[in-house]
């Protein structure tokens, strides 16, 4: 008598599909998912969690490293928060007029997605290093770019400006003629409708469009290391201070440092998720 | 607020949506463009709106020019056919939304736009749903908040565009009368667009039949039904036979017969006879007409429609006769019968005839008789 | 016996053909508004990002354009450039295999956790890349995790290829997935049921009907993919030994040309991969623009 054949662990997650490879492709998925990124990533935590809480919040709360945090995630907000107000600016004006090249100005405003960083930040230094580009004619008004907590603002919009733009973009471009229309012939004038009927309708894009632009920046290290200055208390990054921990093999005070910045990112993204759907619930409960 | 529209002349790169247009409506008219899509029906409302301008003629509301004021001057209450309504908005700011956009003196005070707001929604038959999103409403319901907002401004003239073309064609009916009654209430001077001529003979004081940018005729349902000025019109409005016959000496004779019925036209030539189903009548074979034979007989409810072939030419006519007609009801396919006409409408020959759709059917008959048949 | 009709068409009274005011649509502003918005727009971005890039490539030539191939021909550039290419090399397809197949496993089936998955995989990104290689040093590391046992067997992860290998895989872990998983979730099951019910095996099915149906948007991912594995920093340092000539890829030796002050040197090797940044958003604004169909709905401009 043989025995019936055993099913595969596969079938008894989801019903029978006609399409074969499902066990294949979800076993190599969560393998590779797991080896690559899962593990790594717990053991951050796991060695975080070796120092105890106690400890934890002794390496976060020297001044140094709340120095460094409050610098990249400052930084990080302003620099998303021009965005947001250029970024909708640049979207606007490639989604609603014409001018001359703006195939290749649309296409360039992926630069700072595809260039990478640390080109990114020899390029921002020569601009705004004293004796820059730039720099040279604001260091005498006193303006102090480079090797300054503005430098790294700076850094952060470059890094940043496209999020706002590629996200805001689409939902301009949806946006329905006759809504404008309505609005004129109840007599709005033309700054009424754009800030009480188009804008309205942008705003989750927008949140979105800030949300992905700010967690892309609060980490970002190559574009800023250059141009920071990278003094400790001043212009000094998380990220670097990571680094500069992990040199003195004080992988716990690193890892703390880390952990604190998962963390605090995790809440803010939170804050700003649930802002995003408290606009969204007012309107589509389909 | 009376309307007169002057010489209206819009082309779209170089198709002409409306080409010379001419029209005066009275002030609390409710008035209904018809046409086909492309006749320019839209181009109209939206110019008289503001929303498109023309490239040259006049529109004037009471006496005052006002074809080069911009739309939000006009004072003109437009309903669009998706209703174009502020997702983000409650209903009642929806609502409000035209006089909380007014600057200085002329807005009114916070209670009274309340106020407002709240006469419209019972107006439309809405109260209790103010504080609604429009994600959370009917198509019926959208469609009498966007009503009710373009009221809110006391418009000069209210514009719908097919306002009933995307619901079912129960609420169609019923906003359709509702929209009547609405009307006659408030009085506004209204012009409505759409492509059902059922909607616009029901609901209209007067028609405005457009076709190709030009207006074929204006007149109340019953003249543009019965007495039509244009071929288009005719066929347009309800069915219609088109028969060729000539005119000579004010006498017309219909192709294939030698009978002759007294016309008014003073010309003589050849002409397309345009006769509507309901006015062709089966008669004695000895009095005037023509000569067929029928093709089919079907019961349709209170009517009887009879297809016949007329005998000289093969040419299919499509009759419609009360079913209390006892005469009628006993007909079948193979009759030979006589029919004549009790009123037609007479214009130029045309060039092109209109095709039927279809190649006749032979019916499934034994093989002699299908020999029989195309012979 | 029978009134007849007899009509012509009124023809108007022919008027004037001069447009009464301005063809402007009603919804948009007036002139002076677009122009002043446009300029503010264009200057915004001609300041934030063509600036830089100009930058770059006038650095580089500033010492004349023999300095410029010196210091691309200097042994320890081009060994920078070959270890950038082999992480890319490596990294890049193995991310395409992972990507397919857990674009395959997310978008041809139902199975509950799957929104959870999709987020899993979307971690790298919001991941600080000097993070993504912290984590690898707490495992490779000499203090870390498995480090006593590599350097006993004598195996080195860190501060050589393979943990550049592995940081940079890291990093770029999202890129294809996440262009597939929207296409081939748009493109539905409808080609591989009918492949299947016309006899088809599932390895065919996949060569033969999917693969060509996503190429497109595989050659985008493969772009971004291949874009950030070369210009990667901030992982590649953590876990990179900066020993010139062995263990820096292109960027890290951007750094280290930097730091000795030999800028135009720096500014050379990194015009190398400015231009390969123009040449990916070359190829992606012509994918964009020709193959836009064939691309998920929110690549379409």
């Amino acid at each position: 008598m043989t025995s019936a054949a055993p099913t595969t662990r596969a079938r008894a997650l989801r019903p029978r599909s006609a399409i074969p490879g499902f066990g294949l492709t979800l076993g190599f998925t969560l393998l590779y998912l797991s080896l690559i990124v899962l593990i790594p990533l717990a053991g951050v935590f796991l060695k975080s969690a070796s120092l105890g809480w106690e400890g934890i919040w002794h390496v976060v709360s020297s001044p140094r490293v709340v120095a460094a945090l409050k610098l990249s995630f400052g930084a990080a907000l302003i620099g998303a928060g021009i965005n947001a107000v250029f970024g909708t600016l640049v979207a606007w004006v490639f989604v609603r007029y014409q001018f001359p090249g703006k195939r290749f100005f649309d296409a360039a405003i992926d630069l700072p997605f595809a260039l990478p960083t640390a080109v990114a930040g020899i390029a921002l230094t020569a601009l705004y290093a004293p004796n820059g580009w730039i720099g040279q004619y604001l260091e005498p008004l006193g303006i102090k770019v480079a090797y300054s907590p503005l430098g790294v603002i700076v850094a952060c919009t470059f890094i940043s400006l496209p999020f706002v733009v590629r996200t805001v973009q689409p939902v301009l471009e949806e946006a329905e003629k006759e809504l404008e229309e309505a609005a004129a012939s109840l007599g709005a004038n033309r700054w009424q409708t754009i800030t009480r009927v188009i804008l309205p309708t942008v705003l989750p894009a927008l949140i979105t469009g800030f949300t992905l632009a700010f967690a892309r920046a609060v980490g970002e290290y190559g574009s800023i290391i250059f141009i920071a200055g990278n003094l400790p208390m001043v212009s000094e990054i998380a990220p670097l201070l990571i680094i500069i921990k992990l040199e003195e093999f004080d992988y716990a005070g690193a890892t703390a440092v880390a952990a604190a910045m998962l963390v605090l990112s995790f809440l803010l993204l939170l804050v700003i998720n649930g802002l995003q759907i408290w606009t969204r619930s007012r309107r589509n409960r389909k | 607020m009376n309307i007169q529209i002057r010489g209206i002349h819009k082309a779209f790169a170089s198709f002409p949506a409306l080409d010379g247009v001419n029209l005066d409506i009275e002030s609390g008219e409710l008035i209904a463009l018809l046409g086909p899509s492309g006749s320019g029906k839209t181009t109209l409302l939206r110019t008289i709106a503001g929303l498109e301008f023309p490239d040259a003629g006049e529109i004037s509301f009471g006496g005052e020019n006002i074809a080069s004021r911009p739309v939000r001057e006009r004072g003109v209450g437009f309903v669009f056919q998706h209703y174009a309504l502020f997702k983000h908005m409650t209903v009642a700011d929806n609502i409000a939304f035209g006089l909380n956009v007014r600057k200085g003196s002329s807005r009114p005070s916070k209670e009274a736009i309340k106020q407002r707001v709240h006469e419209l929604l019972d107006l439309v038959q809405l109260s209790g749903l103010d504080k609604r999103y429009p994600s959370q409403l009917s198509g019926g319901q959208r469609q009498r908040v966007a009503l009710a907002r373009a009221l809110a401004i006391d418009p000069k003239v209210l514009l719908l565009d097919e306002p009933f073309g995307a619901l079912d064609a129960k609420v169609r009916k019923d906003l359709r009368r509702w929209l009547r009654e609405l009307h006659d209430k408030t009085g506004y001077t209204t012009i409505f667009v759409t492509h059902d001529q059922e909607e616009a003979l029901e609901l209209a004081d007067r028609v405005v039949v457009m076709n190709r940018g030009r207006i074929e005729q204006v007149g109340n349902n019953q003249q543009v039904y019965e007495q039509p000025a244009t071929p288009f019109v005719f066929d347009f409005l309800g069915s219609v036979n088109i028969l060729p016959g000539e005119v000579k000496d004010r006498q017309l004779r219909f192709d294939g017969s030698d009978d002759v019925w007294d016309s008014e036209s003073k010309e003589s030539g050849l002409v397309d006879i345009y006769v509507r189903p309901h006015d062709l009548q089966i008669v004695d074979p000895a009095a005037p007409g023509l000569d067929a034979t029928v093709t089919l007989v079907q019961r349709a409810g209170a009517l009887i429609r009879i297809s016949a072939a007329l005998a000289t030419s093969g040419e299919r006519i499509e009759l419609e006769l009360s079913h209390l007609d006892t005469l009628a009801r006993s007909r079948q396919p193979g009759d030979a019968i006589r029919v004549a006409p009790i009123t037609f409408g007479l214009f130029p020959r045309a060039p092109h005839r209109r095709p039927t759709t279809l190649p006749d059917v032979v019916p499934n008959a034994p093989a002699e008789n299908r020999e029989r048949a195309r012979n | 016996m029978s009134p007849a009709i007899d009509h012509s068409l009124q023809d108007p009274p022919q008027l004037p053909r001069e447009p009464l005011i301005e063809k402007n649509a009603v919804i948009t502003e007036a002139p002076w508004v677009r122009r002043t918005l446009t300029a503010v727009a264009l200057l915004f971005l001609c300041g934030f990002l063509l600036l830089p890039l100009v930058a770059v490539f006038v650095e580089a030539l500033r010492n004349g354009v023999e300095t410029y191939f010196e210091a691309l021909k200097d042994p320890d550039a081009l060994a920078a450039i070959e270890l950038t290419l082999i992480a890319a090399a490596i990294a890049v397809p193995l991310n395409l295999v992972f990507g397919v197949s857990a674009a395959w496993a997310i978008t041809k089936f139902e199975f509950r956790g799957k929104s959870l998955l999709v987020s899993l995989i979307d971690l790298p990104f919001s991941v600080s890349p000097v993070v993504a290689g912290l984590i690898y040093v707490l495992i490779f590391g000499s203090h870390g995790w498995a480090g006593p046992w590599l350097s006993e067997h004598g195996i080195k992860v860190l501060f050589s290829t393979p943990g550049i290998v592995l940081a940079t895989v890291f990093v770029t872990f999202p890129f294809i997935a996440r262009e597939l998983i929207p296409l081939m979730t748009e493109q539905g099951t409808d080609d591989e049921q009918a492949a299947l019910s016309l006899g088809a095996t599932g390895w065919q099915t996949f060569w033969r009907v999917t693969l060509p149906n996503i190429k497109w948007g595989l050659l985008y991912g493969v772009l971004l993919c291949n874009a950030r594995a070369m210009g990667e920093f901030g992982a590649v340092s953590v876990v990179s030994g900066h020993i010139r000539g062995q263990t820096n890829t292109m960027p890290l030796h951007v750094e280290i040309l930097y730091n000795e002050y030999q800028f135009s040197a720096a500014f050379a090797v990194a015009s190398l991969l400015a231009m390969l940044a123009l040449l990916t958003l070359g190829i992606k604004s012509w994918l964009e623009w020709r193959h836009s169909d064939e691309l998920s709905a929110t690549r379409r401009h």
